[in-house]
């Protein structure tokens, strides 16, 4: 192994895959109340793809890559924001009975 | 800011969105996990815009986004929440889609080696047409989900089938593949003609994949969607070798499809059956033995004075309330009743709703405490024991045949409302329900129907009770 780096497709997968076994315990965990909520955040989290397309807007130059990175950011840009704020409004709304008084 | 720092903060990003989804475990814990969420986002951007050139243009984009999401996430009605995540889903598909083609274009904005490595193109391919089938498929589902059937059958929310659909969706798909491969060894410069064919197909793809599906399966198409959108956001990650796109991709893909999972075992269906559709295309149909059979049917006041006298009862809502949007008089009876002494619960099935949870969230925001809503392995006991059980606008999720070997919902959990010693219907008429088959619930004798509209039937009952 001495002097040859591992691929990165190799680190990649190894991100991957424990990525994977750690969103199974956590999603599972989710109580089903809560599903729709958990299907917006996720769609805020799956907005993160806005780190690709700041990417794709940013290397200097205003040519076609730059213009299509500006598209994909303004779109991913409605589910980072709307993503997030529907969410929390959703989880405002669920209260326990005892606490209706205290708003 | 170095590539060390870089990674480290997207790192940190990436526990946040952890995080995020720990917090869902409990309501009382949930508003915290979204601000982890935000924080993690916020990170992210902040991050990336350290690292880029042109904040001008991309300050610019993401406030019009921004804007037009806020505005749509102030504005959205509960009732339209799986039309409003079908639209999200689209949008990481196609974003996904244009991220790739200016990698295609220009590998080194992105630090990729150019020409593209072998493993970058198997990657960026995946992302491609998985960002791309998102993208057309989640388009359709929308319009199946926001009722514009009449815009485009494409739309309809019966299931579209033709002959052959299987056929051609397959031999379109191995298309695909040749064309991904194609790219894959293609000389550089000579890579644009198989990525473009291939990105086409996959669009179209993803549009016959789901016009198939019908209305009753929206809850598993719409998890199946979500778990796409995370797939695309990984395959970006893999391609830009980026960890924390491959990390936040994993967590929404792993979750679209725990909830996927979820929502076919509430149906019994398996996975399969519902990908290759044509299910409920009865839709709507009434069964010719319905004629034949009596129903009981009493009026509002009748059902005041039942539920008035009761001592517990259990409410069972149903896509049908949420059509009426009855969900606020309906809490209003319940109000009512529990001044009275009665002990009002309600049950509600995994698939009530056209996405998971969706009833939760309409109860939620009638105010009804959650802790008075219960899920169908919590509550199913308790039927026996129960005066009444009240069903608003639901049907299959309470056909009893479920219990019956050899009928086609044999096996489908459902909630055990005929067990109750009295039961109240609500329905519009006796249409039958997705499954299209008939309900014996609804020839009990203990049963008693009230015919009519969700809405003006509780409202009616709510000015009934004294």
């Amino acid at each position: 192994m001495h002097g040859v780096a591992v691929d990165p497709i190799v680190t990649n997968l190894m991100v991957f895959v424990l990525a994977i076994f750690v969103g199974y315990h956590v999603v599972w965990n989710v109580t089903p109340a809560l599903h729709t909520p958990l299907m917006s955040v996720t769609n805020a989290i799956s907005s993160v793809i806005v780190v690709g397309a700041i990417l794709a807007a940013g290397p200097g130059p205003l040519d076609r890559g730059a213009i299509l990175g500006a598209i994909a950011v303004a779109l991913v840009a409605i589910n980072t924001f709307g993503g997030f704020l529907v969410t929390e409004r959703m989880l405002e709304m669920f209260k326990k009975k005892d606490q209706k008084g205290q708003r | 800011m170095s590539p060390n720092q870089v990674a480290l903060s997207y790192l940190a990003a990436s526990v946040l969105f952890i995080l995020a989804l720990k917090g869902l475990s409990n309501p009382l814990t949930a508003r915290r996990g979204n601000r982890f969420g935000i924080a993690g986002m916020t990170l992210a951007v902040l991050t990336t815009l350290a690292i880029t050139q042109r904040i001008d243009l991309t300050i610019g984009a993401l406030a019009l986004g921004g804007i037009v999401g806020w505005i749509v996430a102030k504005r959205v009605q509960m009732t339209q929440m799986p039309e409003l995540v079908a639209a999200m889903h689209s949008l990481v598909g196609l974003a996904a889609v244009l991220i790739a083609i200016a990698v295609v274009n220009n590998p080194s904005a992105f630090s990729v080696p150019d020409p593209i490595p072998a493993g970058n193109r198997v990657e960026l391919f995946i992302g491609t047409f998985v960002g791309a089938m998102t993208f057309s498929g989640s388009v359709i589902a929308f319009g199946k989900l926001a009722g514009l059937g009449k815009v485009s059958r494409l739309f309809s929310s019966a299931p579209v089938v033709f002959k052959g659909q299987h056929i051609v969706n397959l031999v379109l798909a191995i298309t695909m593949f040749g064309f991904g491969i194609a790219f894959f060894f293609a000389a550089p410069g000579t890579h644009w003609p198989p990525f473009i064919v291939m990105t086409t197909i996959a669009f179209v793809l993803g549009v016959l994949i789901i016009i198939p599906i019908g209305g009753a399966d929206m809850p598993v198409v719409i998890s199946m969607l979500n778990s796409y959108s995370g797939w695309a956001a990984s395959g970006i990650g893999f391609s830009l070798n980026n960890p924390l796109l491959i990390v936040a991709g994993s967590l929404v893909g792993s979750s679209g499809a725990i909830l996927s999972y979820i929502m076919c075992k509430a149906m019994n269906r398996s996975f399969f059956s519902v990908i290759l559709g044509g299910f409920g295309s009865a839709e709507g149909a009434t069964s010719a033995e319905t004629q034949q059979k009596t129903v009981k049917s009493g009026s509002p006041d009748d059902v005041a004075f039942l539920l008035g006298n009761a001592e517990s009862v259990i409410i069972i809502p149903g896509y049908g309330l949420a059509v009426a949007r009855a969900q606020h008089a309906v809490k209003e009876m319940a109000h009512k009743l529990a001044a009275k002494g009665v002990n009002v619960r309600y049950a509600i099935h995994p698939v009530a709703g056209r996405m998971p949870g969706h009833m939760n969230v309409l109860l939620a925001e009638a105010e009804v405490p959650y802790d008075q809503v219960q899920e169908m392995e919590d509550i199913n006991g308790d039927f026996g024991s129960t005066d009444i059980a009240f069903v608003l606008g639901a049907n299959d999720v309470v056909n009893p045949l479920a219990e019956e070997k050899g009928s086609p919902i044999y096996g489908m959990p459902i909630l055990e409302a005929h067990k109750a010693r009295t039961v109240i219907v609500n329905k519009r008429s006796m249409a039958s329900g997705y499954a299209g088959i008939d309900n014996p619930l609804f020839y009990m004798d203990r049963t008693m129907m009230v015919f009519g509209d969700a809405k003006k039937v509780v409202e009616d009952i709510v000015k009934a009770i004294e």
